[in-house]
């Protein structure tokens, strides 16, 4: 099994499992903004959770909690085996 | 010499309103920054004898230009446009997750600006076991660094000796290079200097600042930014976009990379290793109220003592106000009888006791019979958002929301508006973003607020057949349901249709962040609550005295006695059986009256939807406030105004009246298009002067009364021709 349970992009992490960022896909604003909060390369994410109605999704980085909603966390690929932390 | 300024900045969540009510006491003024509605806050700081300006600036995760707050953030840090250059940055780093706060922090460096960064939330951090270092912070970051806790006070003699320092001799604090750009980056940066804006490099007066305005630039201006700057050169960066990507390079990675890499380099000098992932406390509460079941009953139970609150709690202390100012009012007017019959000039006396009694006391009064309504919701808001709840409740309500193309947080506000729009028009201030306040005000007035209630009971009350015809079903509780129903789905959709139309979303993610648990700061959830009622009695409550004042003349003036309005025969005949004609001789003068006038003036367009001229001047009437409708129509039929929406006189009239060719005056049908005209209508002045208050101007406020007039009108045509022609009465 793989680090993060197979999964690609943020958007497919399960609840409680973590991954280590591989890179930001999109472009303009978006990106901007992703990569702005920490969302860089290297940095491990946990997902901790989700709304009702399955979305936003809830994830920890950097200590702080950020609920992204499951369009943007699909932007966000995983790398598939762990990173020193 | 004036004062020197300083600027509070750094991340949302950091404590910093906390750190400038610390640091400034009770001398903030809040307004909003020029040409926006975002919250200005200025207060006074007072160190060793030198007075200072201190700014707080909207918290930002970093300097773009996507948003109004993100853009002040960045023009107050440089000195651009209306803001003068600061004397001092004051960043507020979140010490619990300090890692966070640096990105913006060394975004502000980067400027080479005086700077001195406090270390807020210490307690938090310790407590948690992940305080950072602060002597290292300084020495790496190569300014001033002091511990702070805003809330006890710890550290704030220390940041005042800090600040008072910085200002002396400014250059001890200005930044160095923090860190050194790739050789890359500095090509492109030098390759704009020279094109940037004239306004750009009038502050850039070192090159290192000029370099970062460059960057920034490359960075942070999108080609939909409105920037008020029409001199961006847009050609110029599209050409070093363009480059670096033909080059195979990801200008945004490097830029926002290099600084994360500079940080995540320094993380373990910065902070404790090993300390938890999280905070654990906050993840122990969350468990239960992010849960999807636990979490949404907690969220219904939160909403239902808020909405409780403004519905029925705040209910004795509106009838206290009211009963309060019918007592002066009533004292004074009796005054004035004693004046009346004394005085040689009786008749002027009596028009200056009437003015003063319903106009000025009134209108007082009905000012102030906001303040329950609004310092409640502002109790349990600022409750909601000390505590951090609020940002969940957002979360919660996101994914619903949304599908109006509204977020999450305008939830709060929309369910306020069930009670009443006033209140809830000012709690959009606690959504962060300008186009989403502006949004949800513009649909906020078409939520059934219970101004309308009286008005839905009186016609259900009067015109509806108790049961739906052919069935055994009550007709009257499914129709004001369905009134809710309605009101609720067409909110829904205004807000939907208004958001591609009006106020089309900026492309940016919307970010909620999810901020620890804290036990609410009394003082800075009182603060709030005397700040936005004194707000509201100063910036909207002469509109609405002033209003008052101009509906009473309308319904008073021209002045008639009961002989000149009422036949002589009846006149007679009342003065034998000594009936009382004041009611009466008042109905009929109402009709004569400046409303009475402009209701016969509007009939014709309301006539389509079923209206006569006495609704016309209940129309009127009801611009004071929706449910001084039902007391006008009471006046207009001589029923006197001490009538309410159940008063079986008033309904029994209602239901006799009868057309010149002996068909009912109001069926169900005309009751119907009312009711619809009422839930769209934009008919409450005092929402009117909290529209304009908050959304800055009469711009936005006569749009929103515009575009409510035409719904409504047109929704009122539809339903009463539509049942004309399918049959109906």
């Amino acid at each position: 099994m793989t680090f993060n349970g197979g999964a690609v992009t943020l958007d497919q992490l399960e609840n409680g499992k973590a991954g280590n960022i591989a890179s930001v896909a999109g472009e303009g604003p978006f990106r901007r903004r992703l990569l702005e909060l920490g969302l860089v390369p290297g940095t491990l994410v946990e997902r901790i959770g989700q709304a009702p109605f399955g979305d936003p999704l809830t994830f920890r980085v950097r200590r702080a909690v950020l609920c992204l909603r499951r369009a943007e966390a699909a932007l966000v690929q995983l790398a598939t085996a762990p990173a020193a932390v | 010499m004036t004062a020197p300024r300083i600027a509070l900045i750094g991340n949302p969540n950091a404590g910093k309103s906390t750190l400038f009510n610390a640091l400034t006491g009770g001398t903030a003024r809040t307004g909003n920054y020029a040409g926006t509605t975002v919250d200005r806050h200025v207060g006074q700081l007072t160190i060793d004898g030198t007075a200072m300006e201190v700014l707080d600036v909207p918290g930002t995760w970093s300097l773009a230009a996507r948003s109004p707050e993100e853009r002040i953030a960045i023009d107050i840090a440089v000195g651009l446009g209306q803001h003068e250059p600061p004397a001092l940055l004051v960043v507020v780093l979140d010490a619990p997750r300090v890692m966070r706060s640096l990105y913006v922090t060394l975004q502000l460096l980067d400027l080479k600006v005086p700077v001195v960064c406090a270390l807020n939330l210490a307690d938090e951090a310790r407590q948690d076991g992940v305080m950072p270092d602060v002597d290292a912070l300084a020495h790496a970051l190569g300014v001033p660094v002091i511990a702070t806790v805003a809330r006890t006070g710890e550290g704030l003699q220390a940041l005042r000796d800090a600040i008072g320092k910085a200002l002396r001799d400014p250059a001890s604090v200005t930044p160095g290079a923090v860190h050194d750009w790739t050789p890359a980056l500095v090509a492109d940066a030098d390759a704009l200097v020279p094109h940037l804006p004239a306004r750009l490099r009038a502050v850039a007066t070192d090159p290192a600042r000029a370099r970062a305005l460059a960057l920034w630039m490359l960075l942070s201006v999108d080609d939909d930014d409105a920037l008020p700057d029409a001199d961006v050169p847009t050609a110029e960066i599209a050409r070093i976009r363009a480059a670096a990507k033909a080059a195979r390079r990801d200008l945004q990675g490097e830029i926002i990379g290099h600084r994360y890499a500079w940080i995540d380099a320094r993380a373990n000098q910065f902070v404790p290793v090993g300390g938890p992932r999280g905070a654990p406390l906050a993840d122990k509460i969350d468990r239960v109220l992010l849960h999807p079941l636990w979490g949404s009953l907690a969220f219904l139970a939160v909403m239902g003592l808020v909405f409780t609150s403004l519905f029925s709690w705040s209910d004795p202390l509106i009838g206290l106000i009211e009963a309060l100012f019918a007592r002066i009012g009533g004292l004074v007017a009796g005054g004035f009888e004693v004046a009346v019959a004394s005085a040689p000039l009786g008749g002027v006396t009596a028009i200056l006791g009437d003015l003063v009694v319903n106009g000025i006391i009134g209108g007082v009064g009905s000012v102030l019979v906001f303040i329950p309504q609004i310092g409640l919701l502002f109790f349990f808001l600022a409750l909601l958002e000390d505590s951090g709840y609020l940002a969940r409740a957002a979360q919660l309500m996101d994914r619903i929301l949304r599908l109006a193309g509204l977020p999450g947080r305008a939830f709060v506000p929309l369910i306020s508006g069930y009670a009443c729009a006033v209140p809830a028009i000012m709690a959009t201030r606690t959504m962060p973003r300008a186009r989403d306040r502006l949004l949800t005000m513009a649909v906020l007035p078409l939520t059934s607020c219970s101004a309308r209630l009286p008005v839905y009971g009186l016609m259900i009350g009067a015109l509806y057949p108790a049961l739906i015809p052919g069935t055994s079903i009550p007709a009257r509780p499914v129709a004001l349901f369905g009134m809710y129903v309605m009101s609720t789905f067409v909110t829904l959709l205004a807000a939907l249709v208004l958001g591609r139309l009006v106020v089309p979303d900026v492309a940016a993610p919307d970010l909620i962040e999810l901020p620890p648990y804290r036990l609410p700061h009394w003082q800075t959830v009182g603060r709030m609550v005397y700040a936005r009622v004194a707000d509201f009695v100063r910036e909207a409550g002469g509109t609405i005295l002033k209003a008052t004042v101009v509906l009473w003349f309308l319904l008073s003036f021209p002045r008639y006695t009961p002989e000149q309005v009422l036949p002589p025969d009846v006149i007679a005949q009342a003065q034998v059986d000594g009936t009382d004609l004041t009611s009466a001789a008042r109905g009929a003068a109402i009709e004569r009256s400046f409303a009475g006038r402009i209701g016969h003036v509007v009939e014709p367009a309301i006539r389509p939807l079923g209206f006569d001229w006495r609704i016309g001047v209940g129309l009127v009437g009801a611009f004071a406030a929706r449910e001084v409708f039902v007391s006008t129509m009471g006046v207009v039929y001589g029923l006197g105004d001490d009538v309410d929406d159940s008063s079986a006189t008033l309904r029994d009239r209602l239901r006799g009246e009868r057309t010149s060719d002996g068909q009912p005056r109001y069926t169900p049908l005309v009751a119907t298009s009312l009711m619809v005209f009422f839930a769209f209508a934009f008919q409450c002045l005092s929402t009117l002067a909290v529209l304009r208050r908050e959304a800055g101007g009469w711009r936005w406020a006569g749009f929103i009364v515009a575009y409510m007039t035409v719904l409504a009108w047109t929704a009122s045509f539809a339903v009463y021709q539509g049942g004309l022609l399918l049959g109906f009465k």
